[in-house]
């Protein structure tokens, strides 16, 4: 199943058994979704509940927030993460602060999906990672979909939660075809072991845990390095417990992601191994991200500011040399 | 009819005014801090449009003590709001700019500028999805409307048809800048009124104000469509208790106060008969019990536990409706 039909799907099933969820967004309606995730849905519920806005994120993101006050269960689209820094003030100082400021008295069951990341040569305005600026919030949840299961599933789970979800996608996934099994208790806030292993833990989530995944088949078959691979559904909060359980017994550490590597979730994550499992550690943790520039449009610049899996496959190499694998 | 309002109006003034006057006070004792707007001098674009309105959802600036009052939140639950406690209206979490209760259809307080507009055309929008018709009043500052978002909310209010009253009170200050100094148009109505009908009124009167909102809720209610008022006042305080106020000329400041709401209301009322100094001074003492009871529950309410600190940011339930 596409991802992208997947997200379609949590949408679909979710309208057809509760009247509350509308979708709002630039284009989602008539026109179907620039990504065509809401593809159908215009047609199948109308244009009362499927939304088309104009370009106006930060009253995309507001009147979702009105509808959510009043008991609908919105889930807004906002075309890219890019053009949610034109919202920043209805997710940062609204949709995450209404409940604790009103002492638990207003309720924003609602959903903001939005896709992130490096596609191909769309340039420094269209291609950003910026899931720690929302994962550094508290009041919201971050939830973020690796694949169609977790797309699928996590969106249902986010949907159906009274409390205000960021839901990140990756821009690259939405054409790609993942298998997809019915699964009873899917749940988005624990982490997946995507792949056993004993030499080293790797965290990583959305389109990057594929390339880690690649990675360390390589390490295993050209040098004996045996990997775990961890992916986050949930970046708000992070399930510490599975990282640290797979740590213990791997004693290493290695967080990927597409950002620019400075102070994100690597950075996060590492220091909270440290923090709890410093004895337990055989190698400092290793921290794979984005060089710390804007994303350049020349196809060559572009692969040279993100992790590729070759380099993340060197970098993992000669860190683990480094540290007696 | 005029009798019953003009009773309504002043109680209503007069509470808001003496209940300000004594945050104030509390404030230099210290029983009050952070930020406090006071909205005295503006009490009549406040219960002429919240009486005037009736039912329907209600969404307003930080300036909202009286807007709170006005709609019928305890005047003790706000003060121990404004105190910090955890008996207040929002446990104490809130504060002078934070003030809910969905029971009252009241949606605060909120302390950035202009982003409580858009909230109101989402929930006006899910209002008429539902069924309702009573709309939702929409109140904001002059310096509102030089904000995108004040352009986003009501080009969607408008191309979305649903009932809003945007209601802006035009006290002539963003702070300590006057409109001359930060809009290019004179007159804000004119910035609405290509998206919706718009008109002015005197927001020192509270009947004038009050039944140019009666007319703008009809107008809502029948057409399903936003609607916008400008209404002319003037705050007699500083922005807030960290301003003086000094940009404004001694000259401005008696020119308004001579126009002030309270006493414009008292000398109709009792020019028309429909209040005598009986009556006045009656409503006077109440508005003073009142307001004393208020600060007493206040003083004697307790602090938030240190369990407070984390409850209220989540709810962690999942609807079931969905499968």
């Amino acid at each position: 199943m596409l991802y992208r039909e997947a997200l379609n799907l949590a949408l679909d099933h979710t309208m057809e058994h509760d009247e509350r969820v509308v979708v709002l967004g630039e284009d989602v309606g008539f026109y179907g979704g620039n990504y065509r995730v809401t593809e159908g849905l215009y047609a199948k519920y109308g244009p009362k509940r499927v939304i088309d806005t104009p370009i106006a994120e930060n009253s995309i993101v507001g009147t979702a927030i009105g509808m959510a006050m009043m008991g609908l269960r919105p889930v807004a689209e906002i075309m890219t993460i890019n053009f949610a820094m034109l919202a920043m003030d209805q997710f940062v100082n609204q949709m995450a602060k209404l409940r604790y400021m009103s002492g638990g008295k207003i309720f924003l069951p609602m959903v903001v999906r939005m896709p992130q990341g490096v596609a191909k040569q769309l340039a420094a305005q269209h291609s950003q990672s910026l899931e720690h600026m929302f994962a550094s919030i508290p009041g919201l949840y971050v939830l973020c979909a690796s694949d169609s299961i977790s797309a699928y599933y996590g969106l249902l789970h986010a949907i159906r939660m009274d409390d205000p979800v960021v839901f990140l996608e990756h821009t690259l996934l939405y054409g790609m075809d993942f298998p997809f099994e019915p699964m009873q208790n899917f749940d988005p806030f624990k982490a997946r072991v995507l792949k056993k292993g004993k030499d080293i833990t790797v965290v990583s989530y959305l389109k990057m845990v594929h390339d880690v995944i690649k990675v360390c088949q390589w390490l295993e078959e050209r040098d004996g390095i045996s990997c775990e691979v961890i992916d986050l559904t949930s970046l708000r909060p992070i399930d510490f417990e599975t990282i640290y359980q797979s740590v213990k017994k791997t004693k290493r550490l290695a967080v990927v992601y597409e950002a620019p590597k400075s102070l994100g979730l690597g950075a996060e994550v590492s220091a909270k191994v440290s923090e709890e499992l410093f004895y337990y550690l055989d190698a400092p943790p290793l921290r794979i991200g984005g060089e710390e520039v804007p994303i350049a449009y020349n196809r060559k610049l572009e692969l040279m500011a993100i992790p590729t899996p070759e380099k993340i496959y060197s970098q993992i190499l000669s860190w683990s040399k480094r540290h007696g694998l | 009819m005029s009798q019953t309002l003009a009773e309504k109006f002043y109680y209503l003034m007069r509470l808001g005014r003496e209940f300000e006057i004594r945050c104030k006070e509390e404030y230099l004792r210290g029983n009050i801090s952070g930020f406090l707007h006071l909205a005295i001098g503006e009490e009549a674009v406040h219960v002429g449009a919240v009486v005037g309105f009736g039912k329907g959802d209600l969404f307003c600036p930080y300036r909202e003590h009286v807007l709170a009052l006005a709609r019928g939140m305890d005047p003790r639950l706000i003060m121990a709001e404004l105190f910090g406690k955890a008996t207040g209206v929002s446990k104490g979490k809130g504060g002078s700019m934070h003030l809910y209760e969905p029971k009252l259809d009241f949606y605060g307080g909120n302390a950035i500028v202009a982003a409580h507009l858009p909230h109101t055309v989402g929930a006006a929008y899910a209002r008429k999805m539902m069924g309702e018709k009573a709309g939702v009043l929409c109140i904001f500052g002059d310096g509102a409307t030089n904000n995108g978002t004040f352009f986003e909310a009501i080009n969607m209010a408008s191309l979305w048809e649903v009932p809003v009253l945007f209601l802006c009170e035009n006290n002539y200050y963003a702070i300590g800048t006057h409109i001359s100094r930060s809009f290019a148009l004179k007159d804000i109505y004119l910035k609405a009124r290509d998206y919706m009908p718009a008109e002015v009124v005197d927001g020192m009167d509270v009947f004038a104000v009050y039944e140019a909102v009666v007319r703008a809720k009809r107008y809502i209610e029948e057409y399903g469509k936003p609607y916008f008022i400008e209404a002319h006042t003037y705050r007699f305080e500083g922005h807030s208790m960290a301003d003086k106020g000094d940009y404004r000329s001694p000259r401005e400041l008696e020119m308004f106060k001579s126009r002030d709401p309270i006493k414009l209301l008292v000398e109709r009322s009792i020019r028309e008969g429909w209040l005598n100094q009986e009556q006045i001074s009656l409503i006077d003492k109440k508005v003073e019990a009142i307001v004393e009871e208020s600060v007493q529950f206040a003083l004697n309410s307790p602090e938030p536990s240190e369990e407070d600190l984390y409850t209220d940011l989540y709810c962690g339930v999942c609807s079931d409706a969905i499968p």
